[in-house]
């Protein structure tokens, strides 16, 4: 079966300089989609993926990282809408660079798709109400 | 075919009144036809839930003991500056002041996070709010300093006076220069990466009257979810605006000041607004009821956005130094579709106005009108309207080396 999962990976200052994500796909054929990454030499690093693949790859690859002495943790939602802020004004519609933000065209109501947000956090700001929360 | 506002009130009160939204008056015109749907329908109602920023509030907080007189002091309302040059304990707050020590754009773009409309927000929602005071003393107001929390419903008065909003059209914004520009228009991308705009249309209380026919100094209002009243016309109103053959205008023309009273309406419809790199503001619902005199009152309502045009401007060059130049004009129909073409280039569109929660606001109050909770007002004065020759005056620097003018 095959799953997608989004995870947030944290780095110890020794693991920094060291190939690890290349590990993923070539020894666990897995696929991954970097949503954020906070990576410098020397120092620890964050990375935000969201990793997909057959589940006993994504298994086995998962204990590859944490034997490895990366922390794994879950990402289960990470931007989220504060429905009773949100006006349904529209302003993140185009801020947001992959379309999570629709508008429904009859009632013009501005429906959020987390499915397809990957947390780059542009419309926390950008929204006049401040309707986005990031949620860890 | 002719009504007066009376007879409709009359209507309204035994429950017979026919109230349809300024949305559905499009629909029902397009079936009947004007004569037959003026016959039918006696209100239409409008509505608009965008940020509106020369918006505030007046207080009276009460008398302290000892007294202190916080007019000609520094009063504060959860670290918000507000202005206290009135009588002892009258205070107004504005929606875009800041606290004192907020960065505002040193840290480019500011956050804005926390201003007067937020306050005001809190207030709406019943929140304690801290006040802190310091002034001079006098013989009857000894007291020099005050730390407290108010609540809203122990206040004398809290009244929301906000002296221009609803304003009749407004400017698509966009951006031509090289980099991302923060506005109150939103965020606009470099390059014309999108086109902001910020109106309800169709759905807009000056787009359903045009020609301020029956929304004048005393209509009552839906204002911020409760009962307001227009109040004058606002500032900037610009009734000699350019209008097309329907006598709707193709740019920012007519405004209002309204006013109520804030005790009695809700936190969901006067909302905290902040504009990354700009500053704060507040989003206020405003409804308008327009009785259906006429059949020209009707074809009035009956605009579509596709009636209603709105200039382009450029609000990296053009704007900033209020050269007059327009990048074209667009109807909001075309806005709605999410893309325009300006310059030659296909443009994303988003609106700062929420069109969906303007039809709620219509509906809230054509409910109102129908349970006959809410009856028309006549207006006890019209708006200055083309005739009035009004226009909108920019401010030409005089600069103070030369001998002021007397009268």
């Amino acid at each position: 079966m095959q799953v997608a999962r989004k995870i947030v990976l944290h780095f110890p200052p020794l693991l920094v300089d060291q190939p690890i994500i290349y590990r993923l796909v070539k020894d666990y054929d897995l696929q991954f989609n970097i949503l954020k990454a906070s990576v410098t030499p020397k120092e620890e690093g964050l990375l935000v993926l969201e990793l997909s693949g057959e589940e006993k790859n994504y298994e086995r690859g998962v204990r590859f990282l944490a034997d490895t002495g990366v922390e794994v943790q879950s990402l289960i939602q990470d931007v989220a809408r504060s429905e009773d802020r949100c006006t349904h004004c529209g302003a993140c519609v185009i801020i947001c660079p992959v379309g999570a933000f629709v508008v429904e065209p009859r009632t013009r109501r501005v429906d959020f798709l987390d499915t397809k947000c990957i947390a780059c956090e542009l419309c926390i700001k950008a929204c006049p109400v401040r309707a986005m929360e990031v949620r860890l | 075919m002719t009504k007066t506002i009376a007879e409709i009130n009359e209507k309204i009160a035994r429950g017979k009144a026919v109230v349809v939204t300024a949305a559905e008056v499009i629909d029902i015109v397009k079936e009947k036809g004007v004569a037959k749907a003026a016959q039918e329908i006696d209100v239409v109602t409008t509505g608009s839930f965008g940020p509106m920023c020369s918006s505030g509030a007046y207080m009276n907080v009460g008398h302290s003991k000892p007294r202190i007189k916080l007019g000609g002091g520094k009063v504060y309302l959860n670290d918000v500056p507000v202005y206290a040059g009135l009588a002892a304990i009258d205070l107004f707050i504005g929606v875009t002041a800041i606290p004192d020590d907020d960065p505002r754009n040193r840290l480019y773009p500011g956050d804005f996070a926390y201003g007067g409309g937020h306050v005001i927000e809190e207030l709406v929602a019943g929140k304690d709010v801290r006040l802190v005071a310091s002034t001079y003393g006098t013989d009857c107001y000894p007291r020099r300093k005050l730390e407290t929390w108010i609540n809203i419903k122990d206040v004398n008065e809290a009244v929301l006076f906000n002296v221009r909003n609803a304003y009749q059209n407004y400017n698509v914004a966009v951006n031509l220069g090289e980099r991302t520009i923060y506005t109150y228009m939103g965020v606009l991308k470099a390059k014309l990466g999108n086109a902001n705009y910020c109106s309800a249309g169709q759905l807009s209380p000056l787009l359903n009257d045009p020609l301020y026919k029956t929304i004048g100094i005393g209509s009552r209002i839906f204002l911020g979810g409760g009962v307001g009243y227009v109040a004058w016309q606002g500032t900037q109103h610009n009734p000699s605006a350019p209008r097309t053959e329907k006598g709707v205008p193709t740019q920012g023309a007519g405004t209002l000041a309204v006013i109520g009273d804030l005790k009695q309406m809700k936190p969901q419809w006067l909302v905290g607004t902040s504009f990354l790199g700009y500053g704060c503001s507040i989003t206020v619902g405003i409804g308008v009821p327009i009785p259906v005199l006429s059949e020209e009152m009707l074809a009035y309502t009956a605009v579509t956005d596709a009636d209603i045009l709105a200039p382009i401007v450029d609000y990296s060059e053009a704007y900033p130094q209020r050269k007059p130049d327009i990048l074209g004009e667009v109807s909001y129909a075309a806005l709605r579709s999410g893309r325009i073409v300006v310059e030659g280039k296909e443009v994303p569109t988003a609106s700062l106005s929420s069109y969906f929660k303007a039809v709620q606001i219509a509906t809230i109050l054509k409910e109102w009108i129908q349970r006959g909770e809410f009856l028309l007002t006549e207006p006890v004065a019209p708006l200055p309207g083309v005739e009035a020759g009004i226009t909108f005056k920019p401010l030409e620097d005089r600069p103070l080396e030369e001998t002021a003018s007397s009268p």
